[in-house]
């Protein structure tokens, strides 16, 4: 229990540390320890959470951390992660803002966030990649394209709203008859 | 009472607040600047600055930052909780139905065809990240950082930990 605790916390305290650039860069963080480092959840599950969190308010990032932390372990697990993702910048944000406020105007500030950006473009690219290749292999090329493209026109030009789209998708679904050719 | 309030200031900011910290941002200003004036729109830009410089979601840097100067440590952990609380439970709550039926057919074509959902956000937060660099460091930096990016990690599987730390020192002292 206490290495599982230990464990949480180091997880997300590498992802609050280093997800520059608000929530969505923390996304492959998150899938570096869940998935790919602990092994607590395979990728599938990680979509699942994604797609979920997705459709739920709130910052992404503290919703990821706080369901693993609970899903590995319980509610003690969720406040560890969350202690982990959330307090440390805190801390250094009151600290900074009560000593030297004016450093966030340095040059160098800006220099570290605008490299970091492409890193993280990496990052997500490399993951979009890897639901794309998983989905090729499991609902094959016509119907990813199918999915992807509807879901590109709707989201983007449309612009409707990602929770919408997902819970009509998990809703149509779940409602629909039993289909009569199974995608296994 | 200031706690009820700061409860109420990020709370609503957390169920409003789809789309992560950019669609987070006015909503908090709005309750913190102009609902209960605890701080000017100029205090509040420079706390923001700040947050954008520092790693980590910025919705969770502001909660912390505002509850703490407005009543110390308790106010942190109360802005906190109003911020981060109601959505998990509600996740917490939507993936234990999901889990419970995890060996149906219906939730395995369910994760199948979210999955391509996911990919276009995910591809979309990719291509904002990549337009953001551009406009922030340039189409040569963004190029030259994207594609070590890809070599270093893709390609020599060298730990994105590293690779975001020499980044954040090449931006630091190249860029800067």
């Amino acid at each position: 229990m206490r290495k599982e605790y230990w464990e949480i916390f180091m997880a997300f305290f590498r992802v609050g540390i280093l997800g520059y650039g608000g929530g969505p860069s923390s996304i492959p963080l998150v899938h570096m320890e869940a998935v790919t480092r602990y092994q607590w959840m395979d990728s599938d599950d990680f979509a699942d959470v994604l797609a979920i969190g997705n459709m739920l308010p709130g910052p992404i990032a503290t919703k990821m951390a706080g369901y693993i932390g609970y899903q590995v372990a319980g509610i003690m697990g969720t406040i560890v992660a969350l202690v982990a993702l959330v307090l440390p910048t805190i801390i250094l944000m009151i600290v900074l803002l009560t000593t030297l406020a004016s450093f966030a105007h340095e040059p160098w500030v800006g220099g570290m966030t605008g490299a970091v950006m492409p890193i993280v473009a990496v990052l997500l690219g490399s993951l979009t990649w890897g639901f794309l290749d998983k989905s090729r292999t499991s609902i094959g090329w016509s119907r990813l394209i199918l999915v992807f493209g509807a879901s590109l026109v709707v989201l983007e030009f449309f612009d409707l709203h990602p929770a919408i789209w997902i819970a009509g998708i998990l809703l149509y679904i779940l409602l629909k008859p039993t289909p009569k050719e199974d995608p296994e | 009472m200031i706690y009820w309030q700061l409860f109420l200031a990020f709370f609503i900011p957390g169920i409003l607040g789809y789309g992560g910290g950019p669609s987070f941002i006015p909503l908090v200003e709005h309750e913190v600047v102009h609902r209960y004036g605890w701080m000017s729109v100029s205090e509040f830009g420079e706390i923001l600055a700040l947050a954008n410089a520092l790693p980590s979601p910025i919705a969770t840097k502001m909660a912390g930052y505002v509850g703490y100067f407005e009543a110390g440590i308790p106010g942190a952990i109360v802005s906190l909780l109003a911020l981060i609380l109601p959505s998990l439970i509600f996740m917490i709550f939507l993936m234990g139905i999901l889990y419970r039926y995890k060996d149906s057919p219906k939730v395995q074509a369910l994760t199948d065809w979210i999955r391509p959902v996911i990919a276009v956000m995910l591809a979309v937060m990719t291509y904002r990240f990549l337009s953001d660099s551009v406009s922030s460091i340039g189409p040569i930096q963004t190029l030259f950082l994207t594609g070590m990016g890809i070599v270093l990690i893709e390609r020599m599987r060298i730990h994105p930990a590293l690779v975001i730390g020499a980044a954040l020192l090449y931006g630091a002292f190249v860029l800067g």
